[in-house]
């Protein structure tokens, strides 16, 4: 209808026209395009990125759960400290990032500025320490022992520290109550990885940034118990980050306590006499190496025999687990990991592995037994036991005649058990063995539950060895081309024992029988492993798996979950042979190796069974180990380098006993003066607001089960009254608010 | 009651009532062009939801009251109507006599925004305060101005009858008074509207059959232009940031960067169907800045989806296809050329207006005609209505 004629325009106008209206058009197509593109096909993500712009989370840590002896006294708890902490993202933002903040802030803080800015540097591998090496977008803390007053200014004068904060925030703190500092057994904090922090993130306890994690012990163990969860509230923000609204909101939940079956006076006692012990050895002149030997590590476990659960464990060296809280510093780490620090962090309880010696002897008694030898049947007892020309002599070179096997492990003849074991080697052929050899020996091991980890509630146990054939075997695939290196015949010592194992160490020789019958050669076991055993022996045969933790209690005391014992297996014998081993057992303590320790013990009351170790070590000097039980109670404890068993650590392990029965040198039981005369049944209890109704304790007092008529009156407690450093007395009951 | 010169009023039929004579079918309302209207119209209507979707918590500005810019946007489309009525009222051919006083007043007003009188929001010193809270932002007048002073120019010696196209002279005549104005609101600085004006004085070029050459000369000055204001530091550094930001939001994530990127999270979280009024989040969150005004169609990719985004986009999609026809279809040069130069200003002025939303035009402030809160800008779209209107009403019928 429009036509050049009609609106006189020349085709030229017309023309023009259409062009402009098919621009105008494409225009908006182009706007349609781009909005699809946006809306439709990228929309997800262009949502994502409006939730995170909305949304700002704000975390209320949650307070971690208290690990709590038997009657309820901190072992690790928390207290509130006042940290001053700086936000790196906001200091950042500012022209001089930060400094006339932080510089403000170390004038309050009565620091150096180069202090503070150093803190709030991240790490990387030019720089050093101090620097953080957490998130940065975590506000970061400057420090955690502020003064009320420091707060209050920094919190007063806000616009004087942008990006500044000052909270009470609740502190791990370990009270390492009557001194008992527990370390290894507890272990320690430190903050949350990036990787796992990923690898939690779909899990139903994800990690938050500011997270500390259990990194050992029972930190580690319960860590999730422990951990609680903590508060996220979700706030929907403007631009300017006001609040608009609140889209969702977490509370946080306080984690729950572990009461642990440790009784933190037992514990004290444990740790000193361990300590003491070493001292003691240190002072004893060793004949074989012409010095004095040098205890330079030990561990002790005290455990309860009907149930597994450790009372005491003690791993020496050890250290102040409150040197992690608030990050760990340089030197402090290089003190407890370095190349010369002879390694605090091991638990040498669970985590030092030796070989056990004479303690070992009840193995080989009940595989002798089980290989079908009389317990009571007579067994020749020389001073040395010869195979081929190679002469393997008893520990003291002593003869005993023919005894029973009972008499052999009370007077520890090592030629019985050579010649017992070397028949049975023979019996399974020797270098060539039977398609169905009996391994007794070896097997009965096994059965004791040694090779394999207890199962203790605590990380990284390890599992001791049992030098059988197959070991042997994979041992020797391992390590042959070494051996043959380095191997030489008629060389030194090593050379020698290299070039033999090169040519036959997959095999099981005469020799490496003999030696393993009486716990030596290649054979390791763990001071738990030998609690573990002898307490089996004491219980009637059970295989307890170690427990340090007893129950989980909610943090209002309502929810109690009790970590009950589990087993791990029977011993392999029969009554009969268990009374005659026991038996044998008591009689070491009482006319035995380990007799000249129990001088007065009341045999009769508390039947007290022994067995004294002193295994050789290549290149070492000797290791102590005393393994002993009673009904309720089995104590083992090593020394290395330590000397003999019962002279290293007899007095300590008998010391223990007294404090625990509340027994004097001349064995006069006073039962006020027992710390545990039977083992803690009952839960402490925790009060619906969260306090906790424990005893208060003391330091142990190593003189108190010495005979002194003109002694002072003792406190009922059978410690020395907490008159002394309150810090040391434990931290108040009700020690959250 | 005399009609207006050109109101086309039957002389045969009898005397009439005024209802009967507005429904009657050559009376001025059945010629209207209803499907434009009625879009702008609602363009406005949605404007002005957005608008209060946008203010509804920005206390500091509506001092308290929520409805405050709801209302003031639904006055400022009451006095847009009531002008485009009194511009059909008058009629664009009467309004060729007062081009010369228009243009007067055009060059006064935007010489007083470079006076003290000036006040300069959001960078740009294009506004004049009236007072009692109003402002006046006089360069949107400009772009009619300048349509209608080019249009009266080139076009008389062509509907004359005396020229096929309009010669060189008129052309550089023409082409010397928009330069006038266009100058002065360079001076501003209010580069948007430079470009608006160089966009209409383009497609008026090429509506008044002007020669190829002014045509293609025009873009090469433009470039040219554009290159030399870059090149000589003609720029201030907010409009260079502005600039850069859109080519790289992440150059400046919270300086200028911030407006666009928050804008295209906006518009992209909106998805197929929109948030909903009031809940989008980054609306009521008030990330976008601006919205109210430049960034309005943030508000409605957020809340109202592709769906509502791209309703926008149909309704000025309407109105430039019935300008176009409108264009095409009247018998003068002078409203072909009155029409060519709207639709070049509203097409421009959106385009870079949602674009610049989008991402993919730099962001400069102009509004979205209709849609953007602003009473100036809302009275000179309104008006430019009245002039299709007025230019469709007074062609002979062609059925």
């Amino acid at each position: 209808m429009s036509n050049i004629p009609e609106t006189g325009r020349t085709p030229r106008v017309q023309i023009r026209l259409v062009v402009i209206q098919i621009l105008v058009f494409s225009l908006l197509l182009t706007l349609g395009g781009r909005l699809w593109y946006l809306q439709i096909r990228n929309g997800k993500e262009y949502t994502d990125e409006a939730k995170n712009n909305h949304v700002q989370q704000v975390v209320q840590p949650a307070v971690r759960g208290s690990l709590l002896d038997a009657r309820g006294v901190p072992l690790a708890d928390n207290e509130t400290r006042l940290v001053v902490s700086a936000s790196r993202t906001e200091l950042m933002k500012m022209k001089d990032r930060g400094k006339a903040v932080l510089t403000r802030l170390a004038d309050v803080l009565d620091m150096k500025p180069d202090d503070v800015i150093n803190k709030i540097r991240l790490c990387d591998s030019q720089t050093p320490k101090p620097c953080w090496n957490g998130s940065p977008y975590q506000p970061i803390p400057v420090t955690d022992e502020a003064t009320t007053q420091q707060a209050l200014q920094i919190r007063e004068r806000a616009e004087d520290f942008p990006g500044i904060t000052a909270e009470p925030t609740a502190v791990r703190r370990y009270p390492a109550p009557g001194k008992a500092r527990t370390s290894q057994v507890l272990g320690y904090l430190s903050p949350v990885t990036d990787a796992e922090i990923e690898k939690a993130k779909d899990t139903d306890s994800p990690f938050l940034r500011s997270d500390q994690v259990g990194r050992s012990g029972l930190e580690r163990t319960y860590d999730k118990e422990l951990r609680g969860k903590a508060g996220v509230t979700r706030y929907e923000v403007d631009n300017l980050g006001r609040v608009i609204g609140q889209a969702k909101s977490d509370p946080a939940v306080p984690g729950a306590n572990v009461v642990t079956s440790i009784d933190a006076r037992v514990q004290a006692v444990a740790e000193w006499e361990l300590h003491n012990a070493m001292v003691e050895a240190r002072k004893v002149h060793d004949r074989n190496t012409n010095e004095n030997y040098k205890a330079d590590a030990g561990a002790v476990v005290v455990m309860e025999t009907k149930t597994g659960r450790i009372v005491a464990m003690a791993s020496q060296p050890d250290y102040d687990p409150n040197a992690w809280v608030g990050g760990i510093s340089a030197k402090d780490y290089a003190a407890l990991t370095g190349k010369n620090s002879n390694f605090p962090l091991l638990n040498r309880a669970i985590q030092g592995q030796a070989a056990p010696g004479s303690i070992f002897k009840v193995i080989p008694t009940a595989a002798a037994v089980n290989a079908g030898y009389e317990f009571n049947g007579r067994y020749p007892c020389p001073s040395s036991y010869s195979i081929g020309g190679q002469v393997f002599k008893n520990f003291e070179s002593q003869g005993h005649g023919s005894i029973t096997l009972g008499q052999a492990l009370e007077v520890s003849c090592d030629t019985v058990y050579y010649a017992l074991s070397h028949q049975q080697w023979l019996n399974d052929g020797g270098m060539k063995p039977k398609k169905d050899a009996k391994d007794w020996f070896y097997k009965t091991a096994h059965q004791f539950g040694l090779g394999a980890e207890t199962g203790i509630d605590l990380p990284n146990e390890v599992t001791g060895r049992v030098p059988d054939r197959k070991w042997k075997q994979d041992f020797w695939a391992a390590n042959k081309d070494y051996w043959c290196k380095i191997g030489k015949r008629g060389g030194t010592y090593v050379q020698q024992l290299s070039y033999e194992n090169c040519l036959e160490g997959n095999l099981m020789r005469a020799g490496d029988s003999v030696n393993y019958s009486i716990g030596q050669g290649d054979t390791l076991v763990t001071p738990i492993q030998m609690a573990t055993i002898y307490a089996a022996i004491a219980n009637g045969g059970t295989l307890w798996n170690p427990t340090v933790g007893k129950a989980i209690v909610s943090p209002d005391g309502k929810k109690v979950t009790e970590i009950k014992p589990k087993s791990h297996g029977k011993l392999p014998m029969d009554t009969k042979t268990q009374a005659l081993i026991e038996e044998a057992l008591a009689g070491v303590a009482t006319r035995g190796t380990a007799a000249w320790r129990f001088g007065g013990w009341p045999q009769d009351k508390i039947p007290m069974h022994a067995k004294t170790g002193t295994a050789e070590v290549y290149g070492k000097q000797t290791t102590s180990w005393f393994a002993t039980y009673t009904k309720d109670y089995s104590i083992v404890m090593t020394i290395s380098q330590g000397g003999t068993g019962s002279g290293a650590s007899g007095p300590a392990v008998r010391n223990i006993y007294d404090a625990l029965y509340g027994l004097d040198d001349a064995g006069n039981q006073d039962l006020k003066r027992a710390l545990l005369p039977q083992p803690q049944k009952a839960l402490p209890k925790i009060e619906a607001d969260g306090s906790i109704d424990a005893p208060k304790i003391g330091p142990y007092d190593p003189e108190a089960q010495k005979v002194d008529p003109n002694a002072p009156p003792k406190t009922p407690d059978g410690t020395k009254k907490p008159d002394d450093d309150p810090a040391l007395a434990g931290p108040p009951a009700t020690w959250r608010d | 009651m005399t009609a207006p010169h050109g109101f086309s009023v039957s002389r045969y039929a009898p005397e009439r009532g005024t209802l009967a004579r507005l429904t009657a079918r050559d009376s001025v309302v059945r010629r209207l062009d209803w499907p434009m209207l009625l879009s702008a119209l609602a363009l406005s209507g949605v404007g002005s939801l957005l608008v209060w979707s946008a203010t509804r918590g920005r206390t500091e500005l509506n001092n308290g009251d929520p409805y405050y810019f709801l209302f003031r946007h639904l006055l400022n489309t009451g006095i847009g109507l009531a002008l485009m009525v009194g511009t059909i009222w008058l009629g664009h051919r009467t309004l060729r006599g007062a081009v010369p006083i228009l243009y007067t007043v055009s060059i006064v007003l935007i010489l007083a925004v470079l006076t003290p009188l000036g006040a300069t929001i959001n960078g740009a010193h294009a506004w004049i305060v009236v007072g009692g809270g109003f402002s006046l932002q006089p360069s949107e007048f400009v772009k009619i101005t300048i349509i209608l002073v080019m249009a009266v120019l080139l076009a008389a010696k062509v509907d004359a009858g005396d020229q096929i196209h309009p010669d060189h002279r008129t052309v550089a005549k023409a082409l010397t008074l928009a330069a006038l104005p266009m100058g002065i609101v360079m001076l501003m600085p209010d580069l948007g509207s430079v470009m608006v004006m160089a966009v209409i004085v383009l497609g008026v070029l090429l509506a008044s059959g002007a020669s190829n050459r002014w045509v293609l000369g025009l873009i090469g000055a433009g470039v040219l232009g554009a290159v030399l204001v870059t090149t000589l530091g003609m720029l201030d550094e907010y409009q260079i940031n502005r600039f850069a930001a859109f080519a790289n939001p992440d150059l400046d994530p919270a300086g200028v960067g911030y407006n666009t990127n928050q804008a295209r999270i906006a518009i992209g979280s909106g998805g197929l169907l929109g948030a909903g009024l009031f809940k989008g989040s980054q609306t009521t969150g008030q990330f976008v800045p601006e919205q109210q005004t430049d960034f309005v169609f943030t508000v409605a990719g957020e809340e109202l989806g592709f769906v509502g985004a791209g309703l926008i986009l149909v309704l000025l999609g309407v109105i430039l296809w019935r300008a176009c026809r409108i264009a095409r279809e009247t018998t003068e040069l002078y409203g072909t050329i009155v029409a060519a130069g709207i639709i070049a200003w509203f097409a421009f002025q959106s385009f870079e207006n949602i674009g610049m939303t989008l991402g993919i035009m730099p962001v400069a402030g102009l509004p979205l005609p209709f849609v953007s809160y602003g009473g100036s800008s809302m009275f000179a779209v309104w008006v430019a209505i009245g002039l299709l209107q007025s230019i469709r009403v007074q062609r002979p019928m062609t059925a």
